[in-house]
């Protein structure tokens, strides 16, 4: 069971109050992009055996999207972190690197 | 260990020989070779399906040069962690044709591999108990009459006769019906990978066991051989056939797949005298339930909605599991469960697996099978081997990676009905 927090309105609670929503940040490719790029936008995903960012929202309480950073290899959560960005903010990135040196942000995506 | 000659076959005879002398003469069902410096074919993953595909480009197309490499034991993933239903009512025709190949196979698989895999056709049954679902499954009998599968759809009174201790008028989720076929039914899922491990040495393959790939060599855009943890081997081709870890062997070759890994979960409960002589499925609330030969009652659950590697998932999927089930059939409420485990499933967009060649030259991909690969293993195998021979096979034709950027999804998410 995970314990995740809401960034938006601050309630922490076990998952069976959240949905996931699968991986974050993926970059869009609308009309007018290659088809390779629609593709891997649509179907690819990084799939990691480690640190994952993903998609979560606040079904049972605000409602809100937000972000969580987490490892699919031991279900450790490092943090949740607002849906308005397009990376992991630098805090979220320093709380990762402490637990798992020499992590980096993927370059793909 | 094999000394000089074949493998001794099992019989009755070979039972009658060893009572006699106390046991001393079995021997290692396969060997645990050291690798060789290259091999022909490289199988990546030692579960059934790989081991199936092994097994089939030895006895189909005459390639036995063949190491399949496992970084586990043999059969310690998901074929040893599913809950061993067979059956092939699929709607769309490309899944119908995999799945009834396999199911045709499991058939005659114990005389085949002189493996007894105590497949046991009992008969599936699906529980249609909303009307959607009863139309879906109308659809889905229809569509198996045209596919040469045989199902039917049965009324309530039908499925109280297979399931006498059923309750049908459940209060939330009362039976409508049922999609009923009586040539699926169950296997001993360790015996067909052990079965075919056995047949895969017994034709000179080498099974290597604690051999975990960590880097894929490629030259000029084609695959030369693997890094191991017991070295580097070369290879012509390479046939990746790991579930769970697909994408993490697809990442070391530099691509991704369409594939998100989830934790999905079964559980036992404690032996009883038998009660349920079929396998039953009741997908709306997520639960499926047969008895095993040892009388425990054999439980499969949903599956969790985040990304996992751990092979456990979250507890209140096992509590809507059988919070459903206790609903379905009361008289297992009083039953204390025994133990439960969870699996690494590879989903697909679709739902239906991949089988593949890559952007890699000579290296193909079996993966995505999700909840449902146990029952395909044989009719993967056949396929997969097909197209890692000859480059083409009518069986993995309509799986491939390209179905993704074409839009011809295989799309069974909802038609198969399973607990996805």
């Amino acid at each position: 069971m995970l314990i995740l927090d809401c960034p938006y309105c601050g309630v922490t609670a076990e998952e069976t109050e959240f949905h996931g929503g699968g991986e974050a940040h993926l970059k869009r490719f609308g009309p007018g992009s290659s088809d390779e790029d629609f593709e891997g936008y649509l179907f690819h995903r990084e799939n990691p055996r480690g640190v994952h960012f993903e998609r979560w929202r606040h079904v049972n309480g605000c409602g809100k999207w937000f972000h969580v950073a987490r490892d699919t290899a031991t279900l450790e959560v490092f943090g949740s972190y607002s849906a308005q960005v397009t990376e992991p903010p630098q805090e979220i990135r320093d709380a990762i690197t402490a637990k798992r040196p020499g992590w980096r942000w993927r370059e793909f995506a | 260990m094999r000394g000089i000659g074949p493998m001794r076959r099992y019989s009755a005879f070979a039972v009658a020989r060893e009572a006699a002398r106390y046991h001393s003469g079995w021997e290692r069902a396969w060997r645990s070779p050291e690798p060789k410096k290259r091999y022909d074919v490289i199988i990546v993953g030692a579960g059934g399906h790989g081991l199936a595909t092994a097994y089939y480009l030895g006895k189909n197309f005459g390639i036995t040069n063949v190491a399949i490499l496992e970084k586990g034991w043999l059969g310690g993933g998901n074929t040893g962690r599913n809950t061993t239903i067979i059956r092939s009512n699929y709607l769309q025709d490309p899944s119908a044709a995999i799945y009834e190949k396999a199911r045709s196979l499991y058939e005659t698989m114990s005389q085949d591999l002189n493996y007894n895999v105590m497949f046991s056709p009992r008969g599936v049954l699906m529980l249609a108990q909303t009307e959607h679902e009863v139309r879906g499954y109308k659809r889905t009998a229809h569509a198996n009459l045209l596919q040469g599968v045989e199902t039917e759809f049965v009324s309530p009174q039908r499925v109280k006769e297979l399931v006498p201790i059923i309750s049908l008028d459940g209060p939330r989720y009362p039976v409508l019906g049922g999609l009923w076929q009586a040539r699926g039914g169950t296997g001993r899922h360790d015996a067909v990978a052990w079965g075919y491990a056995r047949a895969c040495s017994d034709m000179g393959m080498d099974i290597l066991q604690k051999c975990e790939v960590t880097g894929i060599r490629q030259e000029g855009g084609k695959v030369v051989g693997v890094d191991t943890t017991k070295g580097t081997i070369g290879c012509d081709k390479l046939g990746i056939v790991v579930a769970g870890h697909s994408g993490v062997l697809a990442a070391m070759a530099g691509f991704r797949l369409p594939i998100e890994s989830v934790a999905l979960q079964a559980l036992v409960s404690e032996p009883i005298k038998p009660c349920m002589d079929i396998v039953v499925m009741a997908n709306t609330v997520h639960g499926y339930m047969s008895q095993s030969d040892k009388g425990e009652m054999v439980i499969g659950g949903g599956a969790d909605g985040y990304n996992n590697y751990t092979q456990r998932g979250s507890f209140h999927h096992i509590e809507e599991t059988v919070r459903a089930l206790v609903e379905t059939f009361p008289m297992i409420s009083r039953l204390k469960m025994l133990r439960q485990w969870g699996g690494i499933v590879d989903m697909t967009g679709d739902r239906s697996p991949i089988l593949s060649k890559t952007p890699v030259e000579g290296m193909f991909i079996n993966c995505g099978w999700g909840t449902g690969g146990f029952k395909a293993i044989p009719g993967s195998g056949w396929g997969m081997a097909e197209l890692m021979a000859k480059g083409s096979s009518p069986l993995t034709e309509e799986f491939g990676l390209n179905r993704f950027a074409e839009g011809r999804f295989v799309d069974e998410s909802v038609a198969a009905g399973v607990a996805h």
